[in-house]
């Protein structure tokens, strides 16, 4: 059997690509992958040990309503990233340091 | 070494060097696309540990959702700045990556050093699941349970979830509409 260590490794460096995406990238959907990363490293740790939940499932009912709200979350995001570039026409988060109403 | 833990070092390694590449390479679009491979490279980890409806919802919600929904953002908009983006990035090479790569890895450090202290396969709850039977087995099909526990003991956040999901897709909706006055 997969020990419950190797998963939460895999989970740990995926975490880490993740936070290192954020910090690093200079483009807003590149940060908004790296979210995506993270979410997903948080949802192989919930449904590894979902292993040992067998009547109530509890693990991999978080694991499927995390999935869900990073769908909700994308699509407002991606939303919002489209009106940035239509208002400053750059979706660098560095670049936009003003308000809307000017 | 059974066919499971190779197979699950396979998938760990798939998904790992794509996300590196993900992480690393420069050119955005096939960044997305490798990003194909890591998510589906994680369904297959969902499937070595047991969850199999969590790996199919990941893959018709991930890849067949939210990538298609990066892919149209990236489409929409303009390729001359994200062109201005990459050569910024490469000007300022040191600095800026030298600090993320850095909290990176020390972050990386102390996740590893708690998991190797914590010893996750004889945490209390999980000896105790054990030994009560608890235990999701390769044979058993769980998605029958799956669909019983929806609907009887998550039934309120099975409900919340989908007015807040209805909510942000109008609110998505109306915000990526072209405003009257611009």
């Amino acid at each position: 059997m997969i020990s419950m260590n190797d998963f939460l490794i895999v989970s740990a460096v995926l975490f880490c690509i993740g936070l290192y995406m954020i910090v690093s990238k200079r483009n807003a959907i590149q940060i908004l992958i790296g979210i995506e990363l993270m979410l997903n490293a948080a949802i192989l740790n919930l449904v590894a040990f979902g292993k040992y939940d067998r009547f109530f499932n509890g693990g991999q009912m978080f694991a499927l309503f995390a999935i869900v709200l990073a769908a909700a979350t994308t699509a407002v995001a991606l939303a919002i990233i489209l009106n940035v570039y239509r208002q400053y026409k750059t979706i660098d988060p560095g670049r936009i340091d003003n308000l809307g109403d000017e | 070494m059974s066919l499971v833990q190779i197979l699950f070092y396979v998938m760990s390694f798939i998904a790992l060097g794509s996300a590196l590449f993900v992480a690393a390479t420069k050119n955005l679009v096939r960044s997305i696309f490798m990003f194909f491979v890591t998510l589906f490279a994680l369904a297959g980890l969902y499937v070595l540990a047991l969850a199999d409806f969590v790996a199919i919802t990941q893959i018709v919600i991930y890849v067949g959702g939210i990538l298609v929904l990066i892919l149209f953002a990236f489409m929409l908009s303009g390729k001359e700045t994200l062109n201005i983006i990459a050569q910024q990035r490469s000007k300022f090479i040191s600095i800026n990556k030298v600090a993320a790569f850095l909290l990176a890895g020390l972050f990386l450090l102390i996740l590893l050093n708690t998991f190797f202290k914590v010893d996750a396969d004889h945490l209390a709850w999980i000896t105790g699941s054990v030994r009560f039977n608890n235990v999701i087995t390769p044979t058993a099909a769980m998605t029958e349970n799956i669909g019983v526990n929806l609907m009887t003991k998550y039934l309120l956040p099975f409900e919340a979830i989908s007015i807040l999901l209805m909510v942000a897709l109008i609110g998505a909706a109306h915000l990526s509409r072209k405003g009257e006055k611009q």
